[in-house]
């Protein structure tokens, strides 16, 4: 497919460090024109890092970088636009506020001679394109209004349809419903067939099989090996990924899995018909201590409203809450925490502060508990210290600024920060979205470990795999009702879906 | 992956960023203020013989203390990524209203409500308290954006000002306000001695205190802290208050400084405690400066102010000099936050 041609964009030797932590070892990519190559890789093994040095995001790196045989660089991701290369951050980046066909045609606007906009163009256009992908959707709606699913796929087609001749995908399939996922793979193999190189990022690993040509593995900041996709299979690419032995890590979830019987746990969490305008309808139901109740959906189905409610950050309409047998009503996020409810939400930039030290970001949960007015910074930091060799955070630096982790270890800071003084309850919003095998090992082992020690667990996930890998019970919640219930029964991914 | 991780990379190598440049470009934030210090600080002293005395360096002291203990309660708001515009005017109507509260002379022609001293300096420390208060809830419970609601408390307070003096002017304040305001101890002004102990004390609760932590965390990332389960509405008001009651303590000692309470006395002070918070290096977008920031801040704007007397200079210049270091100080500010941003990526 790509022998005797040569690459349009071709990376040679690239170095890239942060601080002082280097995310690239001399690495060599290639990429031919009409080629879908797939990357993975553990997190922190350097694709998005790889992506982000194409895409003009980080100007500074050594090592050649070889654009249509000539050597290049980017000052900034404006020229690698106007080079032609559009990517979707796996971070959704939208304007919520603007319309729907503003969002497609974000920083092109069609305009007349004067300068004007042209609304009613650029309706019809945007229209056009979203139909294209088989979205329908009025294009003069708010995106905000929009469940994220659909806003992320609009992200995607704006980049699709940019004109772009490289396309960057990084994880764009993990707010998607399986029939977007098939909308989204048919119009890449079209785009790909058209002469469009695109580079496509995901730790769905059949996803990355099915939709590429090639596929390169990347670990530890070294690409490890390239291969055509049907080559190779899932487990090598696993076993490359990871260095060691591979299938046993990661169930496919494909067969019938036996859910246990109830335990005798009592009733920490007692939830009665919650209501939330459209998006939360008449929601029952109870959290045990010592299980983990999971609640499966597609993106938009309630869940993040919920987990919100949960957590005192949202107010519900109708409905009570009882913690332990005392109902509750949540005034605030602090309220929640000292009713000993804790919530790790899914997005890491809404959970972390960056540009402090992980110790800060571990402690700050537990101040009150460990100082009435001074802080203890000793006893923060050996506090942390303890969890960061629990959980194996790496590296085991307490004063490293949390920005340096990579992406999986952030996600354990996050988890931390409630475990020195273990909740009643703890939901976990998409607890291992985006993390490499390794690492949702890890995760479930911590959950599995603090369901032993009789807390009552919340896992809220649109992957079944997610839900399927660590929930006792499973709720399936759709459009804002629990429509049904998988308790002491035989569940997979395929009854899962169906439910949904 | 954790495994793997360690044994390429020993544990040494990710404790900070190596070599002298990156240090120094993520600490540009405290070293840019600190050079413009001793640039200016420099040539002043080489323009003029008269700058770098003794006398001049008290002089420069006093100048700046009424500035130093309004900027201490607004480095609070600032690290907490808000702004207070009423600062000024809540100084002035504290300043009035404990002249209010005090017997004036004869030829004073208010219709004031005499009071002994120390109720009189309790009703302005209590009126400062009720203002940043009001400013606290329209921020929390009701939602308003601090710019906008700190932009209608400066002319609440300004209105109240104007009723208490109706366009005259009030001399005297409480014994113990003159004191702190105009007196000396061995040879130290009062007021000198206050803000040292104010900005000391800000220092040792931003530094020390889990209240301090939370000022900067809730700064650094407010949703992040909400998930945290903190009490960020708490937060914020009480930074709020925390603003009133500084610029309330500045505007008594401020109206014992200059011997009088009237209308717009303090108008300058906005802008000047802006600039030395944000001169000083404390980021306008929340979590990173301080009270020592503030400090370096206060010096530069006090050695400029200062220093243009000494030289000859015109008078009308001043302001536009002024102005352009301002500027410099905002681009360097900015700047300093995006390569922060860029380390910590």
């Amino acid at each position: 497919m790509s022998q005797g041609r040569s690459p349009i964009l071709e990376l040679n030797q690239i170095t890239k460090a942060f601080g002082g932590v280097e995310a690239l070892r001399g690495v060599d990519f290639a990429l031919h024109a009409g080629e879908i190559h797939g990357l993975v890789g553990e997190n922190g093994a350097g694709k998005s890092t790889l992506m982000k040095i194409i895409a003009g995001v980080h100007p500074e790196f050594s090592g050649r970088f070889v654009l249509d045989g000539r050597e290049t660089r980017f000052r900034s991701t404006r020229d690698a636009h106007a080079a032609g290369i559009g990517m979707v951050h796996q971070e959704l980046s939208v304007a919520p506020d603007l319309t729907v066909a503003e969002n497609v045609f974000l920083g092109n606007q069609p305009t007349n001679r004067l300068g004007f906009v042209q609304w009613r163009r650029m309706a019809r256009e945007a229209g056009e394109q979203l139909a294209r992908f088989g979205i329908d959707v009025d294009p003069m709606t708010r995106l905000g209004d929009l469940p994220i699913g659909l806003q992320q796929l609009i992200e995607i087609a704006r980049v699709l349809f940019s004109g772009a001749r490289i396309i960057i995908l990084d994880e764009p399939t993990s707010a998607l419903s399986p029939p977007e996922v098939e909308r989204l793979f048919t119009t890449l193999h079209k785009l790909r067939d058209e002469g469009t190189s695109i580079v496509f990022i995901s730790h769905f690993i059949e996803d990355i099989l099915r939709v590429s040509d090639v596929v390169t593995v990347f670990r530890n900041g070294r690409k490890i090996a390239e291969t055509a996709s049907a080559d190779t299979s899932k487990g090598a690419l696993i076993e490359a990924m990871i260095g060691r032995g591979g299938e046993t890590l990661e169930h496919s979830y494909t067969d019938d899995l036996m859910l246990p019987q109830p335990g005798g746990g009592s009733t920490v969490l007692k939830v009665d018909q919650l209501s939330l305008g459209r998006t939360l309808q008449d929601v029952s139901f109870e959290a045990r201590s010592g299980e983990v109740l999971g609640i499966y959906g597609f993106m938009g189905c309630g869940q993040l409203e919920l987990s919100r409610i949960l957590f005192g950050k949202l107010r519900q309409d109708r409905g009570t809450l009882a913690v332990d047998g005392a109902a509750k009503t949540f005034r605030s996020t602090a309220a929640a925490r000292r009713a000993g409810v804790a919530l790790v939400p899914e997005s890491r930039r809404a959970m972390l502060f960056h540009q402090e030290p992980v110790y800060k970001n571990i402690s700050i949960s537990i101040l009150e508990r460990i100082s009435a007015l001074l802080l203890k910074p000793v006893r923060e930091r050996a506090i942390a210290q303890r969890q960061v060799e629990q959980l194996q955070i790496r590296p085991p630096v307490v004063g490293l600024d949390l920005g340096m982790l990579s992406g999986g270890n952030q996600q354990k800071v996050a988890l931390a920060k409630w475990l020195t003084y273990p909740p009643r309850l703890l939901v976990l919003c998409e607890p291992t979205r985006g993390m490499d095998v390794g690492a949702k090992n890890d995760v479930i082992n911590i959950v599995r470990d603090l369901r032993a020690k009789g807390l009552a667990i919340i896992v809220l996930s649109t992957e079944p795999e997610t839900v399927l890998s660590l929930a006792d019970r499973i709720l399936v919640l759709k459009r804002g009702a629990v429509v049904r219930e998988f308790a002491a029964e035989a569940v997979s991914k395929d009854r899962l879906l169906e439910a949904a | 992956m954790a495994s793997s991780d360690s044994a390429t990379s020993p544990a040494a190598d990710h404790k900070r960023p190596r070599g002298l440049a990156p240090f120094l470009r993520s600490q540009m934030r405290n070293i840019a203020p600190f050079l413009t210090l001793i640039f200016l600080s420099a040539f002043f002293a080489i323009a003029s013989p008269s700058f770098a005395t003794i006398d001049n360096v008290g002089n420069i002291l006093t100048q700046v203390s009424v500035t130093g203990i309004i900027a201490v309660g607004l480095t609070f708001v600032i690290l907490c990524a808000e702004i207070d515009l009423s600062i000024a005017s809540i100084a002035n109507v504290t300043g009035i209203a404990v002249a209010y509260f005090t017997l004036q002379e004869s030829y004073v022609n208010i219709a004031n409500v005499p009071m002994p001293g120390i109720v009189a300096i309790l009703l302005a420390l209590a009126l400062c308290a009720l203002l940043g208060l009001v400013n606290a809830l329209g921020l929390t419970m009701i939602g308003i954006p601090s710019f906008i609601m700190t932009l209608a408390m400066m002319q609440i307070a300004a209105g109240v000002s104007a009723l208490l003096v109706r366009g005259q002017i009030a001399y005297k304040v409480p014994d113990l306000i003159t004191t702190l305001g105009s007196g000396s101890i061995g040879g130290i002004p009062w007021i000198v001695i206050v803000a040292a102990l104010m900005l000391l004390g800000g220092h040792l609760v931003l530094t020390y205190t889990r209240f301090g932590r939370y000022v900067y965390m809730v700064g650094g990332n407010r949703e992040a802290a909400e998930f945290a389960g903190l009490n960020v509405k708490l937060i914020f008001g009480s930074v709020m208050v925390i603003s009133a009651v500084c610029s309330g303590i500045g505007g008594m000692l401020g109206v014992a400084h200059f011997g009088s309470a009237q209308q717009n006395e303090f108008d300058t002070y906005l802008l000047d405690s802006i600039a030395a918070v944000v001169v000083g290096g404390t980021s306008l977008f929340g979590g990173r400066g301080g009270i020592g920031n503030t400090i370096v801040g206060l010096f530069v704007l006090g050695v400029l102010n200062n220093g243009l007397d000494h030289v000859n200079i015109d008078s009308f210049l001043k302001i536009l000099i002024r102005g352009l270091i301002l500027l410099a100080a905002l681009i360097i500010n900015v700047y300093a936050q995006r390569l922060r941003e860029q380390a910590a990526e």
